[in-house]
């Protein structure tokens, strides 16, 4: 019996199936890491409980309204001063004793904080208010902290705070991350983030 | 004479195209790969606002999704204008976030419900009732760690 040979397949078309494949899944790709603001909120304490002291010098108030303005300390402003009026009181460095503050290059005004482990910012919102607006808010008031705790990383270690924070989070950093985490807590504690959000008013 | 036209008449070889289909092939993985199919189906507008203040949320199953925002055109007609909460393929009403961050922990393993955090996915639209009485049930289940889902840009762009 004679040999036959398998005929050939061919394989011309192969591409086109290909790129109907290819183009289906370029299509529906998303390619989307999520990302935005973290942050912790506080246990829940069923009975009422008696709010500890503090000086009012020490507490920032950020109220906003359901018409989405702000009231900053008795006053109006617009969210694109925010960012600076915080970083002001949270620097301000107006303690003495022992609650001075040694890092602080603020105006040490008597009438705002004493330093930034004291410094509290207490941001109160409107049942009606906007959640674009409060998340401005919540930016501006994390960028301010993010400032201040930059400059003094970038002091004490010559490199950003949020650059260390991104590399402790990089799995494939490959520095020393104990070292690393020891840095970013000094940073932290000299400069807490102490943001206290209240029940919205209605 | 004949063999300088023989020359001549070679023209260009035709480019082959045999490893056109392995080089369509490889492109085929990386998308295969990298595509992450939606588990769920948005029900509701979702227009996230805008901060630049970001931290990147990774390991993806980690991370319970809780939705809320107007229900989009299609599911007007029938659930209204006003704003509702999304959990998974359906609507919910706020009592059900607890049980939802309960189920959700259910279903992961033990050793890594410590690390799960909600990622609060909210159009920008939304009052702040309903955000602050998700916080609330989110602290009475004691998921407190949470995440406003952002987009990357300037945060004034929330306010017009």
């Amino acid at each position: 019996m004679a040999k036959r040979s398998a005929p050939e397949v061919n394989a011309g078309s192969m591409a086109d199936i290909a790129f109907l494949l290819l183009i289906f899944f370029l299509v529906t790709t998303t390619i989307e890491t999520d990302s935005g603001i973290s942050r912790k909120l506080p246990p829940w304490q069923p009975e009422e409980q008696e709010p500890p002291v503090i000086k009012q010098r020490n507490i920032f108030t950020v109220l906003v309204n359901s018409n989405n303005e702000l009231l900053v300390e008795d006053e109006s402003m617009e969210i694109g001063e925010l960012r600076e009026a915080a970083v002001e009181f949270l620097d301000n460095g107006g303690g003495q004793g022992d609650e001075a503050c040694s890092f602080c290059q603020g105006a040490k005004d008597p009438g705002s904080s004493v330093n930034p482990q004291k410094a509290i910012i207490s941001l109160v919102n409107n049942r009606g208010t906007e959640y674009g607006t409060y998340i401005a808010v919540q930016n501006e008031l994390v960028a301010a902290y993010n400032q201040l705790r930059d400059r003094e990383a970038q002091r004490m270690y010559g490199t950003t705070f949020t650059k260390m924070e991104s590399d402790y989070n990089d799995p494939r950093y490959t520095g020393d991350k104990d070292a690393l985490k020891e840095k970013i807590d000094v940073i932290s504690d000299m400069i807490p983030q102490k943001l206290s959000e209240a029940e919205p008013t209605s | 004479m004949s063999k300088f036209k023989k020359k001549k008449s070679g023209d260009l070889p035709a480019i082959s195209t045999a490893s056109l289909p392995d080089i369509v092939f490889m492109l085929l993985f990386f998308f295969m790969v990298a595509t992450v199919m939606r588990d769920n189906t948005l029900m509701i507008q979702n227009n996230l606002p805008f901060a630049d203040q970001v931290e990147k949320l990774d390991k993806k199953d980690l991370i319970m999704y809780i939705y809320a925002g107007k229900p989009s055109q299609r599911y007007q007609a029938k659930y209204g204008t006003e704003a509702r909460i999304q959990l998974n393929d359906k609507f919910a009403s706020v009592e059900e976030v607890q049980q939802f961050i309960y189920a959700e922990r259910e279903s992961k393993r033990e050793e890594l419900v410590p690390y799960l955090t909600t990622a609060l996915k909210v159009d920008e639209e939304t009052n702040m009732g309903l955000v602050s009485d998700i916080k609330q049930e989110l602290r009475k289940a004691e998921a407190l760690k949470i995440n406003y889902t952002t987009k990357k840009g300037e945060a004034g762009n929330n306010i017009d």
